[in-house]
């Protein structure tokens, strides 16, 4: 027996977690915030760190977008095979949610149609991007990650050879972050897909990023991996903003995947400390 | 590290003045633009015909705000990336006399011997804190532009907005580690 969900109840809901996403950050995140700023060596770097904090207090309470750039409003779906959709698409209450949001919440429409020679504005911050999975149950579950375009600009892939090893892994990402600098708006979180294949290490980098800041990869293997990535990183110098400073980067997450014998992708994914991700369950 | 209070337009005294890592808190006109805006603007200098704005002795924000809700002035209002102007900011400088950019990250030589030459500084804000960047606009109008959107070029009046002088115009830069 199918699950019935309707169109209607998955725009609404779409709706209204486009307005939390923009204006609440995650507690994960300002707390991370808050770790930063007893570590952070600089008086500069932390008085950039007070800011980011008050703003998240002021965008709660007075429902402001935490940051101007409210994104590409990136979807993680997951849809229980006994659920069914009534009513329509659900890629098109996916994005008829978006446009209702954005709308209502006097958020930035930053999607051009046109990504070489036209760029013009859709005005309706669609079409969004919709990753969606097939999982047992009658559930549907939907994360809501914007990305902003300057985190996502300095996000970068490599296709290693298997004998660069866990040395290639981690100069790879280091000098990505360190590269950079203060354009995605460190604080970062680095979210990092080894394996997989092309497009699949892009996508567990951005997975990565979906999980509660700091929380290490189950692995241990890969939990210390994380760790001396983001030593590195820190002792970079950076710093928040990039003008300098002990905290370049709040977490290193890592997600994995088996991959071809003659390969080793590696992705890069960066978020900015103003990262947002909401998730609801219908 | 020095705190200062600085009014826009900015002069040249104001400017020469400048050290990076200053932290200063601006207060006056600053223009809204970001990169379609600056090629528009940019455009219109090289073929020699006039700009809808006088820039000497301005600042201009690299910003795409957020609708303003209603009831304010301004909606998030925070830096962005300023690497992509740095194709334009060195003819505002030199040929129309611009003496101040507000955004984030890293400038190009270009840009940075233009600033030298201008002279004209650089600050930085805080990316990602455009809800209390925001709060610091009060007043905006539209001056050109407006089939740009969120990119068109505003006229801002801010007061106490907070920044870090990270590009002087003696060469000072903090980025340079």
């Amino acid at each position: 027996m199918m699950r019935k969900i309707s169109f209607d109840k998955i725009r609404k809901e779409i709706e209204s977690l486009c307005l939390s996403a923009a204006f609440d950050l995650p507690d994960d995140v300002e707390n991370a915030i808050r770790k930063a700023l007893k570590s952070e060596n600089t008086e500069r770097g932390r008085a950039f760190l007070k800011q980011y904090l008050e703003n998240a207090e002021l965008a709660r309470n007075e429902r402001l977008p935490i940051c101007q750039d409210t994104g590409v409003a990136v979807f993680f779906v997951e849809l229980g095979q006994d659920a069914a959709i009534e009513g329509g698409l659900l890629a098109d209450a996916i994005s008829s949610g978006v446009n209702d949001g954005y709308k209502a919440g006097f958020l930035r429409m930053s999607i051009v149609s046109d990504p070489l020679f036209e760029r013009k504005n859709t005005k309706t911050n669609t079409p969004p991007v919709i990753h969606l999975k097939l999982v047992p149950g009658d559930k549907l579950k939907i994360i809501l990650a914007p990305k902003g375009g300057g985190s996502e600009n300095m996000s970068s892939l490599a296709m290693l050879k298997p004998s660069d090893g866990r040395k290639g892994v981690v100069d790879f990402a280091v000098n990505t972050v360190i590269k950079a600098g203060g354009n995605p708006c460190p604080p970062t979180i680095v979210g990092i897909g080894i394996g997989g294949n092309f497009e699949m290490a892009a996508l567990l980098a951005k997975t990565a990023l979906l999980r509660n800041v700091g929380i290490p990869n189950p692995d241990s293997h890969y939990a210390e991996l994380e760790e001396e990535i983001l030593q590195k990183i820190n002792s970079s110098g950076v710093g928040p903003q990039g003008l300098g400073g002990s905290v370049t980067s709040f977490a290193v997450h890592i997600e994995i995947m088996p991959c071809h014998i003659a390969s080793l992708p590696v992705a890069v994914n960066l978020n900015c400390h103003a990262a947002r991700h909401k998730e609801i369950i219908i | 590290m020095t705190e200062l209070n600085i009014n826009t337009p900015l002069t040249e005294d104001t400017v020469r003045k400048l050290s990076a890592g200053d932290m200063v808190k601006i207060s006056g006109i600053v223009y809204t633009a970001r990169d379609a805006a600056h090629k528009r603007l940019c455009t219109l200098i090289d073929e020699g015909k006039e700009l809808p704005l006088d820039l000497r002795g301005q600042v201009i924000y690299f910003v795409g705000p957020t609708p303003p809700p209603p009831g304010r002035p301004a909606g998030s209002a925070g830096p962005t990336t300023s690497c992509r102007m740095d194709a334009y900011s060195p003819i505002l400088i030199r040929r129309a006399g611009l003496m101040g950019m507000i955004g984030k990250g890293e400038r190009s030589q270009e840009v940075i011997d233009a600033m030298t030459e201008g002279p004209c500084v650089y600050f930085a804000a805080a990316g990602g804190a455009g809800a209390l960047l925001g709060k610091c606009v009060t007043a905006s109008k539209l001056v050109c532009y407006e089939d740009l959107g969120a990119e068109a070029v505003r006229k801002f009046t801010v007061k106490d907005f907070p920044a870090v002088v990270a590009i002087d115009c003696h060469g000072g830069n903090l980025y340079k580690r």
